[in-house]
C-alpha cells in the first residue's frame, strides 16, 4: 500500500516540479497545512489564539530528544511531541481561555515567546540548578541554546506526511458532523447563547485548544526531522504570522480553508520564483487584500453561494416573498 | 416549580432587582410585565444563569440554581429566548435546532469518528426531531437557509423553536412578539398554549396586554426592580397600583 502511495506521490511531484514545486517544497507545504489546521481548531471555535508556534516548538524539541537522546523511532518521537504539547496546553488553556479577542491573542503570543526563551536558556537554567544542588560546577548540555540541535537525521518521508494529513482531515470532517463540532460552531457565533443551549463552553474551548496544540506538536516533530536542524529562532513571531496567514487566506468556516491557504501561500513563492526574496511582503499583501475584500477567506461555501445568488439569480428573493405570504 | 426568594441584583449603584419573590407553578403560563427598564430581562438573565443575583435564592425543581453555570441550568430543564434575537446566524435553521439538542446527545466525538451505531442512531433521531419542530413552527420551507437570512418573523419563530428543541420543562420568553403584527401575535399566543398543553411551564415577558389575556394564568408586575402586584390578568388590569405605574406611559 505504501509503495502505491509512494508511486502516486512521485508522479504528482514529477508533474509539479516544472512549476517549481520540488519534493522538499511539497513536504513543507504539507507541514504548513498541518499548522493551518492547528490554528483552525481554535479560530473555528471563536478563539483568537496564537499559541501554535509555542506548541510546535515543544513538539519539535520533545520529538528530537526522543529520537536522538533516547534512540526512539520517529513515530514515538512524534507521538511524544504531540502528547507533551497537549499536556502543557491544559494548564495554559484553562486560565488563558477566559480572555477574549485581542487580549487572548496577546496572552498566547506571550506564551509562544516564553517557550522560545525557555528553550534558548534551557541548558543554562538546568546547569545553574544542578550546580547549586551538587555543590560543584556542572555543565548541562542538551538543547544548545541559540545554536540549536543539529544534525537531525531526515527521518520524515513524504508519504508519512500525506497519510497523517489525510487522517487529520478525515477527523476534522467527522468533527464537523459531531456534537462537539457543532458546539464549536455555536461558541464561535455566540458564546452566551451557546451556554444557554446546554453547551459546556469551558470544556469545548479547552478541547479545541488542546487538540490544536497536539496538531501543532505533530507538525513540529515532522518538521524537525525534515529540516535537519532546530533552533529557538525558528519559532518566533514570524512563524505566528505565517500560520495566521494560512487561516486568514483560506478561511476558518470549514477545515478545507486553512489547508488550501497553507498550500497556496507555501507554493506561491516557489511558482513565482522572482518573488522568493519578497515572501514576507507577498504574504503581507495577500493578507491585507483578503481581509479587505474576502473577510471570510477563500473557502466559504455559504458566502460564495450568496455572491452567486446575488449576481446570477436575481429573481430568487421575489419567489421567497411569495412563498412567505402564502 | 420555579421559586425566587428575595432575589436582588444591583449593577454598581443601580438597583435592577430588589427583593423579588415569585413563584412559577408547574404547567402554568405566567406573565411578567412592567415598564421599560423595570428589570424584566435582568430577571430572566438571572434565572438562565447568564447573570447571577447579588443576593437571594433561585430554586428550580428543588435545586438551588442561583450561582449555577448556564449550561447546567439548561440541562436541568430551563430554556429561554432573547429580547434581541440571538440566533446562530451563519448556521442554517436546521443546524440551529441540532445545536439546541446538544444536551440530549450522548455520543462522543470518538463514536462520531468511528461511525459507531449509537452515534448514527442518535444523529438520525436529532435530525428527525429538528425537522419535526421546524414543521411545528411553520419553518420547514427555510430549514436550510442561514438564520441570518431569514425574515424577521421567521427569526422570532426560529428563536422559539430553538428553545423548544432544548426540550425544557420551563420556557422563558423575553418579549417574543416584539415587532410582530396582531395576527402574528395571536398565532404566537396559540403556539404558547399548545406548548403549555404539551406539559411545558412558561414564563413570558410581554408588553402586549391582549397576549397576556390570551395566554396567562398568572401575572407579575415589575416596576423599578420590585414586584408591585400579582394576580390573574383580570385582577391586574384593574389594580390601581399597576395603573399608576403605567400612568403617563404611552402603551404599545
Ligand atoms: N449588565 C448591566 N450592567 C449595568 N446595568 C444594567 C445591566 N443590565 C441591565 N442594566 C440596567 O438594569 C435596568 C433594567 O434593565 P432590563 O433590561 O432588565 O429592563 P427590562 O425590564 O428588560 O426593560 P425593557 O422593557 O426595555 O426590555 C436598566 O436600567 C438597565 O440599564
Ligand atoms: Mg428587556
Amino acid at each position: 500500500m505504501i509503495d502505491g502511495l509512494n508511486n502516486l506521490i512521485e508522479w504528482v511531484i514529477s508533474i509539479l516540479t516544472p512549476i517549481g514545486i520540488t519534493e522538499p517544497v511539497f513536504q513543507f507545504m504539507l507541514v504548513a497545512a498541518l499548522l493551518g489546521l492547528s490554528i483552525y481548531l481554535t479560530l473555528h471555535t471563536g478563539m483568537f489564539s496564537l499559541a501554535n508556534a509555542g506548541f510546535m516548538a515543544i513538539g519539535a524539541y520533545v520529538s528530537v530528544i526522543l529520537t536522538q537522546e533516547f534512540d526512539q523511532p520517529l513515530w514515538v518521537g512524534i507521538l511524544g511531541g504531540m502528547i507533551a504539547a497537549g499536556i502543557i496546553a491544559i494548564p495554559i488553556g484553562l486560565p488563558v481561555l477566559r480572555l477574549r479577542d485581542i487580549y487572548l491573542a496577546i496572552a498566547t503570543i506571550g506564551f509562544s515567546e516564553v517557550v522560545r526563551i525557555i528553550l534558548l536558556n534551557f541548558d543554562d537554567i538546568v546547569s545553574t540548578v544542578l550546580t547549586s544542588l551538587e555543590g560543584e560546577r556542572v555543565r548541562f548540555r542538551l538543547l544548545n541554546g541559540g545554536r540549536g540541535i543539529r544534525p537531525i537525521p531526515k527521518l520524515t518521508e513524504t508519504w508519512m506526511l500525506v497519510l497523517f494529513l489525510i487522517a487529520v482531515m478525515f477527523m476534522l470532517d467527522r468533527l464537523a458532523r459531531s456534537r462537539l463540532g457543532r458546539a464549536m460552531v455555536a461558541i464561535r457565533q455566540d458564546e452566551k447563547a451557546a451556554a444557554n443551549m446546554g453547551i459546556n463552553v469551558v470544556y469545548v474551548k479547552t478541547m479545541a485548544f488542546v487538540l490544536g496544540a497536539v496538531l501543532a506538536g505533530a507538525a513540529g516533530g515532522f518538521n524537525a526531522h525534515l529540516k535537519g536542524i532546530i533552533t529557538p529562532a525558528d519559532f518566533d513571531f514570524t512563524l505566528i504570522v505565517d500560520i495566521l496567514a494560512y487561516a486568514v487566506l483560506g478561511g476558518t468556516t470549514i477545515w478545507v480553508g486553512p489547508v488550501v491557504g497553507a498550500l497556496v501561500l507555501r507554493a506561491m513563492p516557489e511558482i513565482l520564483r522572482d518573488l522568493n526574496q519578497y515572501r514576507g511582503v507577498f504574504n503581507g499583501l495577500v493578507l491585507l487584500l483578503v481581509i479587505i475584500y474576502i473577510p471570510n477567506g477563500l473557502i466559504n461555501p455559504a458566502g460564495w453561494k450568496r455572491v452567486w445568488n446575488r449576481y446570477f439569480r436575481r429573481r430568487e428573493p421575489a419567489t421567497q416573498i411569495i412563498a412567505e405570504s402564502e | 416549580m420555579l421559586e425566587l426568594i428575595n432575589v436582588s441584583r444591583h449593577f454598581g449603584g443601580l438597583q435592577a432587582l430588589l427583593d423579588v419573590n415569585m413563584v412559577v407553578p408547574m404547567g402554568k403560563v405566567v406573565g411578567l410585565i412592567g415598564p421599560n427598564g423595570a428589570g424584566k430581562t435582568t430577571l430572566i438573565n438571572n434565572i438562565s444563569g447568564l447573570d447571577h443575583p447579588s443576593s437571594g435564592t433561585i430554586r428550580f425543581l428543588g435545586h438551588d440554581i442561583s450561582r449555577a453555570a448556564p449550561h447546567r441550568i439548561t440541562r436541568l430543564g430551563i430554556a429561554r429566548t432573547y429580547q434581541n434575537i440571538r440566533l446562530f446566524g451563519e448556521s442554517t435553521a436546521h443546524v440551529n435546532l441540532l445545536i439546541a439538542q446538544h444536551g440530549q446527545g450522548r455520543a462522543s466525538f470518538l463514536e462520531a469518528l468511528t461511525f459507531f451505531p449509537r452515534y448514527l442512531n442518535e444523529e438520525k433521531r436529532l435530525k428527525a426531531r429538528a425537522d419535526d419542530i421546524l414543521a411545528q413552527f411553520g419553518l420547514s420551507h427555510v430549514a436550510h437557509t442561514q438564520a441570518a437570512n431569514l425574515s424577521y418573523g421567521d427569526q422570532r419563530r426560529l428563536e422559539m423553536a430553538r428553545a423548544r428543541a432544548i426540550n425544557p420543562r420551563l420556557l422563558l420568553l423575553d418579549e417574543p412578539t416584539a415587532g410582530m403584527n396582531p395576527t402574528e401575535t395571536r398565532e404566537l399566543g396559540e403556539q404558547i398554549l399548545r406548548m403549555r398543553d404539551d406539559g411545558l411551564t412558561i414564563l413570558v415577558i410581554e408588553h402586549d396586554m391582549s397576549l397576556i389575556h390570551q395566554v396567562c394564568d398568572l401575572v407579575y408586575v415589575l416596576n423599578f426592580g420590585q414586584i408591585i402586584a400579582h394576580g390573574t390578568p383580570a385582577e391586574i388590569k384593574n389594580d390601581p397600583v399597576v395603573i399608576e405605574a403605567y400612568l403617563g406611559r404611552e402603551d404599545d
